[in-house]
């Protein structure tokens, strides 16, 4: 209840009631006790990717599951993931000290003509959440700022997004001249958005169409480990 | 004065309109103004237009309920952001639409709207039914009422609200449009579309039909 959670301690919690305080604070959207719990969790010994894992990663995966099945909304989980990158914020120059090899590298981006990048900026953090290294190249982007990145960056993985079905075909420009150039099977290609759909995807060549962040990360997951196995065998 | 010779005759053939709900005050001023009486309208919630994924089911389910009831039935949607499942729809049940991505494209006219489009991809438009009801289906569909710090989460990579007007604009609209756009933080223009392709494609399903 709201009363008594303006009153809650969060230091007076030991750690599994931390973790699921944490969930709900994410839940509800409410980024300065997600940042405070994080720090807390720092101060009693975590690790920053099990304060990440265990608390943030785990508190967004709830939401996500609550978005898909039409309990939060967009807003809702606009705030959860603004809560989460409070937490990121702290956690990320930790996580880089660690030392931890990215599981992999993506570069992503909303295709020409297209500005919306809700969905973009919410696959990146879970993305990032999940280990990988994201190459945000932000919105509207030609065929050229796909191929300029990919050159400089070198990553598993293209992701592409659109919002309009008026700028979604663009994904196959940027596929067919991948193909052109014979770069195609160099990286593995996500696309997503929400007029989307998996035959779209299959249409324009992609690997795979992910309807939302939660499969996105499963889905490079799966895609990376099984390119590595392919290579390894070869 | 009639625009269909077959308007006035009881034996012209029927046709329902599945239109969005945005659509009834200029369907219905348009029926007045061409005596289109063998056209019958059913219109489906305007909230749709936050929930396209629900919109072919939405007319899907339409089209069974009167099939038979009409000689010829015609969809008043653009593809709506359904990415073409509304086509597919459409093609299996052998109903046509008018064309276009969305009513902006259908009020501004195709070529009015690639220009506008080209010109600055971060547009966001208002046509009169948005613009009367902005705050129900912008403010309060987008949680802005009660989070007013994700304006810019929504809104930091548009540019411009370019108020789409199918009724000539008067001050009181221009005061809105304005109010709407200082609320998003966006630059105002102003296009008097008057109803664009959504007269004309009516005429020919009036014509023809």
């Amino acid at each position: 209840m709201a009363d008594a959670d303006d009153d809650l301690d969060l230091n007076t919690l030991d750690d599994d009631e931390l973790v699921e305080q944490v969930h709900d604070d994410l839940y509800n959207g409410l980024r300065n006790e997600v940042v405070e719990a994080t720090n807390i969790f720092l101060e009693r010994g975590w690790g920053p990717d099990k304060v990440l894992n265990d608390a943030l990663v785990e508190g967004m995966r709830i939401v996500g599951v609550d978005f898909r099945d039409g309990i939060l909304f967009v807003p809702e989980v606009l705030l959860a993931a603004n809560a989460m990158k409070g937490g990121m914020e702290i956690l990320r120059p930790l996580l880089a000290e660690t030392g931890a090899e990215p599981i992999g590298k993506m570069v992503i981006g909303t295709v020409k003509g297209d500005i919306h990048d809700i969905g973009k900026n919410l696959v990146s953090m879970m993305m990032e959440g999940a280990g990988f290294e994201v190459i945000d190249i932000g919105i509207n982007n030609p065929v050229e700022k796909y191929f300029d990145a990919l050159a400089a960056h070198k990553p598993d993985i293209l992701g592409m997004s659109a919002l309009l079905t008026t700028t979604m075909p663009y994904m196959k420009v940027v596929i067919d001249t991948m193909k052109e150039k014979g770069i195609r099977d160099d990286f593995i290609v996500l696309v997503g958005g929400a007029p989307l759909n998996e035959e779209f995807g299959k249409a324009v060549g992609a690997d795979a169409y992910c309807r939302d962040a939660a499969v996105a990360v499963e889905t490079a997951k799966a895609l990376i480990a099984r390119r590595r196995a392919a290579r390894a065998a070869a | 004065m009639t625009d269909s010779p077959d308007a006035a005759s009881p034996a012209a053939p029927r046709t329902l309109l599945i239109a969005c709900g945005a659509l009834a005050h200029e369907i219905v001023a348009l029926k007045t103004l061409h005596q289109w009486q063998h056209l019958d309208v059913q219109c489906l919630p305007a909230e749709l237009h936050n929930r396209p994924e629900k919109i072919p089911a939405a007319v899907r389910a339409q089209i069974a309920a009167h099939r038979g009831q009409y000689q010829q039935m015609y969809a008043v949607y653009a593809d709506c952001g359904t990415g073409g499942a509304l086509d597919r729809v459409l093609e299996e049940e052998h109903v046509e639409r008018i064309a276009g991505a969305h009513c902006y494209q259908f009020y501004a006219g195709s070529a009015a709207f690639a220009r506008l489009q080209d010109d600055e991809p971060g547009t966001f438009y208002l046509t009169d039914f948005l613009l009367r009801h902005f705050e129900r289906l912008v403010i309060r569909a987008l949680g802005l009422d009660r989070h007013p710090e994700l304006r810019d989460t929504y809104y930091g990579n548009y540019k411009r609200l370019v108020f789409l007007a199918q009724l000539p604009p008067t001050d009181e609209t221009l005061a809105q449009a304005r109010a709407a756009a200082e609320r998003l933080g966006l630059a105002l223009e102003v296009r008097h579309t008057g109803y664009g392709e959504l007269e004309s494609s009516l005429k020919a399903v009036a014509w023809h039909h």
